[in-house]
């Protein structure tokens, strides 16, 4: 089954054509690798899903995106599309407050006040996000005081304390050394369980590791799509296969 | 290197100017305080004015109407100033029509002379609007001359913080206005204390707008639409007035009251600033 | 049966039913705060506008009988300031000129050379303490310059020249002098700061002197920064009130040299507003015209240096 249907997508950054006609579905449940040289388009993509695209100005978006089976550019209500949409970004960004307060903040957003509830949600959250055992002596600490793979369990802890039901990942190891990329990856081989994810890697061997499903950018198109290990092993589309090789040689 | 006459010729002038200025600042600073600061003691704080006991004459009429013409002022246009600012940041389009009506206003506003300040709060809140010499028109009047300073430092403040808070907040659903109270503004804090302290400054500098719209009456006001006198202008009012030794105290001491707020003033925005380069985000 | 297995087993990242149901609820809610304070925010935006109207209207409101009693020619060249019968300007249009121009002759060499000073050959400990200075020189109230300038400089070009009064044009000169350092002092650092620093090493390594980098390299690479900075000097200058009341004299003739007496168009205002009516209290609305045209044409130029700079 699949959660988003993204069909004829194009988007324009004023002049520049930077998604062309894409199609892909994207399945529930599974884990779905978007690749591709710098600048092709991945992340664009990535942030039509849950519409921060519309952060930007000049930005013009014509095709269908539809989660569920509905247009989410037809949805007015774009918080409640984001806190089904969870989203974790290149760079570890939590806000500067408290742990606790960064987990509770997306509650907090929608105005749920009780104390038991949040206090729950948050430990629920830390837990899931494999955060807990390593800070639960110290919620009321600053988040910056955290190392670089703590803030970024941090920042999948938040996105979680909403219970998403998709969680879109925008190269969440890019910034991190490569014992807390393995923590990241081991998490996200828990969250695969209940979480339809995204994740937009510039590793190969990252995207082998952990998806189900591959999808391959080249200059704002998808060249092309399926599961993740017959893209790597057979690749149909020449430009995959250079890019694929290429990276490997 | 090479040092021809020329070179140092040229360095010497520019240590000389350089030079200039300082002498020149620890000149006016020096001779007023040397002056004044013998003169400036309780009594001289917490007394009233009086013209006919000179010895015993203060200028506590005049701090609390200063103080009140900042409060006022500050009140009213520190929140006009903050939401304008989030406006032009957060809300409008950049670079749209609506944009560049609001900015090139403030910058007019910012480019006229105070004088004309006075003029027109003298026509429209004195008089057009009834409110009569009194510190509310005062105010009123400096809330227009302070706006463009709130408005612009604010929106540097809020240009600061890093995009990463926002798509951090978009991205888990919070709305905007939700956004800006909880990460926002709190961010660009510093950045809008010292706007409102650098605005202090100012009203505490003005003159020219002030006896224009809050007249010049050395009495504490009895409420904000009494006229009142404030420390700017009572020195102003004193020169025109320098007969005896006292006069000449009077003045002095004057000065070095607000020279000394102005180094306090000057000091406080110095120290949220350093505190600002110390926060690491 | 596999109750116990499932709790004691790894956590689950999702979220209990207490939590569920708390989100659910509030998904649903009106976010009416949201669009409220859009408009709250528009509103305050337009306030400055609006003030800006408003000024405009009632100087030109208050303003038009006395131009139309006089006519613009008889207004700004009239020599005689007698309200309210005769209302020529052009006495205090001269002053408020001559004294914005001298403040520029003597104040701007030294502030550049204070601007080079700081930008490019101070070590950063005296920088550390010229350029506080300099900020502290800009937050001093200008009735404290104004008092110094009545005890100190007055008297000193009284002795200097050996006149019998010191409030002249040269006192006001020498006061918004030292008055516009700060502005000029800020602006031309940043310029100097702004020029891109390969035009100082080319010039280093072909082998020219500091000092000749400065000033054949630098200063012409932020001239239109510099010429900004002048031009809001000027605008200060222009603009300065209580000062210039305090030392230069305020008699409405034409000055006839700079050791005369003289009346700026802002000291004409602040002095006889507070008694002015009808006809006379109109003149000075007209006053503020004039000197209003004069900011404008000011700020013309400096738009078209930062267009200039820009490119």
């Amino acid at each position: 089954m699949n959660k988003f249907d993204v069909k004829d997508l194009n988007l324009y950054y004023g002049e520049n054509h930077a998604l062309k006609g894409i199609n892909l579905p994207i399945p529930e449940r599974k884990v779905t690798a978007l690749i591709g040289p710098s600048g092709c388009g991945k992340s664009t993509l990535l942030r039509t899903l849950n519409r921060m695209n519309d952060l930007i100005e000049n930005v013009k978006i014509t095709g269908n995106v539809s989660l569920d089976g509905d247009d989410i550019y037809q949805e007015r209500n774009v918080g409640g599309l984001r806190m089904k949409v969870g989203m974790v970004f290149q760079k570890p960004n939590p806000f500067p407050m408290s742990i606790y307060e960064n987990v509770a903040y997306g509650l907090r957003a929608q105005g749920i006040r009780d104390k038991k509830i949040i206090d729950e949600a948050v430990e629920n959250a830390l837990r899931g996000a494999a955060l807990w055992d390593e800070v639960s002596d110290r919620l009321d600490g600053h988040a910056f005081g955290l190392s670089g793979g703590q803030q970024q369990r941090l920042c999948i802890a938040r996105a979680i304390a909403i219970q998403p039901e998709v969680i879109l990942m925008d190269e969440p190891t890019s910034a991190l050394d490569p014992i807390a990329t393995h923590k990241i990856e081991e998490l996200m081989e828990e969250l695969r369980k209940d979480y339809t994810i995204v994740i937009v890697t510039h590793s190969m061997n990252q995207a082998k590791r952990i998806s189900d499903k591959t999808a391959v950018f080249w200059m704002g198109e998808l060249v092309e799509h399926g599961e993740t290990a017959q893209i790597f092993n057979s690749p149909q589309d020449e430009r995959t296969k250079g890019y694929v090789n290429g990276d490997f040689g | 290197m090479r040092r021809t006459i020329e070179d140092r010729i040229a360095l010497s002038l520019i240590w000389g100017g350089a030079s200039l200025t300082i002498i020149f600042l620890v000149w006016m600073l020096w001779h007023i305080l040397a002056n004044g600061l013998s003169y400036v003691d309780w009594t001289f704080i917490s007394a009233n004015y009086s013209v006919t006991d000179k010895e015993n004459s203060g200028i506590w009429p005049m701090i609390v109407s200063t103080i009140y013409m900042v409060i006022l002022s500050i009140a009213i246009a520190a929140p006009i100033g903050i939401m304008t600012a989030l406006f032009l940041t957060e809300y409008a389009k950049p670079g749209s029509k609506v944009v560049k009506v609001i900015r090139f206003c403030t910058e007019s506003l910012a480019g006229i002379p105070s004088i004309i300040y006075g003029l027109f709060g003298m026509t429209f809140f004195v008089v057009t609007l009834g409110l009569g010499f009194s510190i509310l028109s005062g105010a009123l009047t400096l809330t227009i001359l302070i706006l463009p300073v709130i408005i612009r430092t604010t929106e540097e403040a809020l240009i600061a913080v890093p995009l990463a808070y926002r798509e951090g907040s978009y991205g888990l659903g919070a709305s905007k206005i939700y956004t800006i109270w909880r990460v926002i503004l709190p961010s660009a804090m510093p950045g809008i204390i010292t706007s409102v302290i650098l605005s202090t400054g100012r009203v505490i500098g003005e003159s020219a707008p002030v006896f224009l719209t809050a007249g010049m009456v050395a009495r504490i006001p009895d409420s904000v639409l009494d006229s009142g006198r404030t420390l700017t202008v009572h020195l102003y009012k004193l020169t025109t007035e320098l007969y005896t030794v006292h006069d000449w105290n009077q003045a002095y001491a004057t000065a070095t009251v607000l020279i000394v707020l102005v180094l306090a003033i000057n000091l406080v925005t110095k120290l949220i600033g350093r505190r600002l380069n110390k926060a690491t985000y | 049966m596999s109750d116990v297995v499932t709790v004691n087993h790894a956590p689950t990242a999702k979220q209990s039913g207490q939590v569920v149901k708390a989100l659910e609820a509030s998904a649903n809610r009106v976010d009416w705060a949201n669009h409220l304070f859009k408009y709250l925010f528009m509103l305050s935006a337009f306030i400055g506008v609006f003030s800006v109207g408003l000024i405009g209207y009632f100087l030109i409101k208050e303003g038009m009988p006395a131009l139309s009693y006089a006519g613009v020619t008889n207004f700004v060249f009239g020599m005689e300031w007698v309200p309210p019968v005769l209302f020529g300007i052009a006495p205090m249009i001269v002053a408020s000129l001559i004294s914005a121009l001298g403040a520029v002759v003597i104040g701007v060499p030294v502030a550049l050379l204070t601007a080079i000073f700081l930008a490019e050959v101070a070590p950063k400990r005296v920088a550390d303490v010229v350029r506080p200075a300099v900020e502290l020189l800009a937050g001093i109230p200008s009735v404290v310059y104004g008092f110094f300038g009545l005890v100190i400089i007055v008297p000193m070009v009284e002795k200097v020249f050996n006149i019998p009064a010191g409030n002249t044009l040269m006192a006001a000169i020498i006061v918004l002098a030292v008055m516009i350092l700060p502005t000029v002092i800020a602006i031309s650092e940043t310029a100097l700061r702004a020029v891109p620093r390969s035009y100082k090493e080319g010039s280093l390594a072909l082998g020219a002197s500091p000092m000749f980098t400065i000033f054949k390299v630098l200063l012409p690479a932020a001239r239109s920064g510099i010429l900004a900075g002048v031009v809001l000097g000027i605008a200060r200058a222009i603009g300065e009130t209580m000062a210039i009341i305090m030392v230069m004299g305020n008699s409405p003739a034409m000055p006839r040299h700079l050791l005369d007496s003289a009346r700026s168009l802002t000291a004409n205002i602040a002095m006889e507003m507070a008694y002015a009516t009808g006809l006379h209290s109109s003149a000075l609305y007209t006053t503020g015209i004039v000197l209003l045209v004069f900011v404008m044409v000011l700020n013309a130029t400096l738009l078209y240096l930062n267009r200039e700079k820009a490119r």
